[in-house]
């Protein structure tokens, strides 16, 4: 199973620094699935998921970003009141801790997808599948 | 192994070395004192005669002279050979106030020549080299100084000055530069700079060397850079005032050699005046034994260091001067401590996860002095957990309270914000209103 690959940033927090991502990812024709960005005052970081994670890699590091590629799982959740809980209760049960989580939502897509950095991928992907917690391919996020 | 440029004199036993050097300080006292109004006055006020000067040790008696006096006298007002005896001019631009200049006899020119001679000797290169010259020429001592000590040992100088970095790289690459002399802090703007052509100075040229000075740079550093390039660094020291660039490690790499038939010491208790023990840090004064058109009398440079008079390991007797700690002019003083940016240097270029570049920002926030010290995240040392950055951030700011004994702030800025330098990094800004 290829793990899908989300590329992270580090960004000082000064005015344009989001947009020149954004930019430089589309002069590549890199397509952003998913991003979020988590903020320490001064600092902060972005998340994102890409549909070609290698390139987008690549052009951000040629840009002098600092970057990192970090393995994560994308779930569905259920659209219904407890999905989110089920999952992250699941993990927890398992003893998987759970890095950080956020969610995105696309118009082909039928459900919200969360994005999982956990300590113990293989673990959280095993326990997950037993409680019937679709979890989506790399193929499935680079279509979608 | 390397040999020696002149090893009489390099070798030469301590006894003798001090006879010659006695020999010369009366000759330098007697020569300013006859050809010099500024020194006959000053002898004047401190009550002292040529003829009280006997052996090494009465140069206690002789008044200290500073960078004041070279400015209060500017242009040339201490000078002691004639205008028609005088070859060139090199000028300092003074960051505050007036400029000083300084002057060379042809004689001059040879002894400066002939003491960076030694100290490249001293590294191991020698007429088959190739050594790019990266410190500014000019009015600027650095360029013009290792150029003649290059040329001297029969090396191919290359004359690049400062600047057009990408086109130094390819003239390395073309030229087969062997040695660079430049800044430290150039010298890192070029590894990067390199890294970014996708040249490899390890694989992709000859350089086997660098002479590193003209700022302060910490031991942490040079590991950095001899880990990264495969060279091996030295520092190099002097300044405008003795002449210029004069003298490096040799390839021991423990302390500068001093050539004590050209200069004598002393290192001395700042407070006191008194001299330190060896192994003791203290300020650093000069009295040029050999120098005519501008010879300085227990000059006061300002800059301190740890003295070792033991002859060393490569069979040279004259006296080293470990790395120089700072200058005092550098010293910053905040909420009352003194701390010197060389200090800030060595506790950064220690943690892997900061980038070679930094910068410290002095602010007074009401009655109190802010120190904020910036600094460039590496990407091995990136983690996207907010929480391990926070803790990178609080592990470098303790490090820094454990050596400098105050609180600084910390800020991980991106790589390639901190401005870089061609020549002499600014690494401090004040924003204190004095
Ligand atoms: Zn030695």
């Amino acid at each position: 199973m290829t793990e899908i690959k989300q590329i992270s940033l580090f960004v000082e927090n000064r005015p344009g620094r989001t947009a020149k991502v954004a930019k430089t990812l589309s002069d590549a024709g890199v397509n952003i699935r998913a991003l979020t960005i988590a903020e320490a005052g001064d600092f902060g970081v972005i998340r994102m998921v890409l549909d070609d994670p290698e390139k987008g890699y690549k052009v951000l590091k040629e840009n002098a970003f600092t970057v990192s590629m970090t393995d994560v799982l994308a779930v569905e959740m259920k659209d219904t009141p407890g999905g989110l809980y089920e999952i992250v209760n699941t993990l927890g049960q398992n003893s998987v801790n759970v890095d950080y989580a956020y969610a995105f939502v696309t118009a082909k897509a039928q459900r919200a997808m969360l994005i999982l950095r956990v300590d113990d991928i293989a673990k959280a992907r095993r326990v997950l599948g037993e409680k019937n917690v679709k979890i989506a391919t790399k193929e499935e996020i680079q279509a979608i | 192994m390397s040999g020696y440029w002149d090893p009489h004199i390099e070798r030469m036993p301590l006894e003798d070395l001090h006879a010659l050097q006695e020999d010369r300080l009366k000759s330098v006292v007697r020569y300013v004192y006859d050809h010099s109004a500024f020194y006959r006055q000053r002898f004047k006020e401190a009550g002292v005669e040529p003829g009280d000067i006997r052996t090494l040790a009465d140069v206690s008696k002789l008044p200290f002279t500073r960078k004041v006096d070279l400015r209060d006298n500017y242009p040339t007002g201490m000078f002691s050979a004639p205008k028609s005896q005088v070859v060139r001019y090199h000028v300092s631009s003074g960051t505050t106030g007036k400029p000083t200049v300084v002057g060379y006899t042809k004689g001059d020119i040879e002894t400066w020549s002939e003491s960076l001679a030694r100290a490249l000797t001293s590294i191991g290169l020698d007429s088959d080299d190739v050594v790019q010259v990266g410190y500014g020429y000019g009015l600027f001592t650095g360029g013009l100084g290792l150029h003649y000590g290059a040329e001297r040992i029969g090396a191919a100088v290359l004359p690049v000055g400062t600047g057009n970095t990408e086109r130094q790289i390819e003239l390395m690459q073309d030229l087969g530069t062997t040695a660079i002399a430049c800044t430290p802090s150039y010298f890192l703007h070029i590894m990067e700079v390199a890294e970014k052509m996708g040249i490899s100075i390890k694989k992709d040229t000859q350089l086997k060397a660098g002479i590193f000075g003209a700022e302060p740079w910490s031991l942490e550093t040079r590991k950095r850079i001899e880990e990264a390039t495969g060279i091996n660094a030295y520092d190099i020291y002097g300044t405008s005032e003795i002449s210029g660039p004069l003298f490096t490690e040799c390839h021991v790499k423990k302390g500068i050699h001093v050539w004590a038939d050209m200069f004598l010491i002393e290192v001395l208790d700042p407070k006191t005046d008194e001299p330190v023990a060896d192994g003791e840090t203290g300020e650093l004064v000069f009295t040029t034994l050999h120098k005519f058109a501008l010879p300085l009398i227990r000059y006061r440079i300002g800059d301190l260091t740890i003295m070792n008079s033991e002859p060393c390991e490569c069979g040279r007797t004259h006296p080293r001067i470990m790395r120089i700690l700072g200058r005092t002019d550098d010293m910053l003083i905040i909420r009352g401590i003194n701390v010197f940016p060389s200090q800030v240097e060595s506790v950064l270029m220690d943690i892997p996860e900061v980038g070679d570049h930094w910068e410290i920002l002095v602010d007074r926030k009401g009655p109190l002095d802010m120190m904020t010290v910036r600094v460039e995240l590496t990407s091995a040392g990136f983690s996207d957990k907010i929480g391990d950055l926070m803790k990178l951030r609080k592990k470098i700011s303790k490090e820094l309270k454990g050596v400098l004994n105050i609180a600084a702030e910390v800020d991980l800025v991106e790589p390639g914000t901190i401005p870089r330098s061609m020549g002499k990094a600014k690494r401090v800004t004040d924003n204190r209103k004095v």
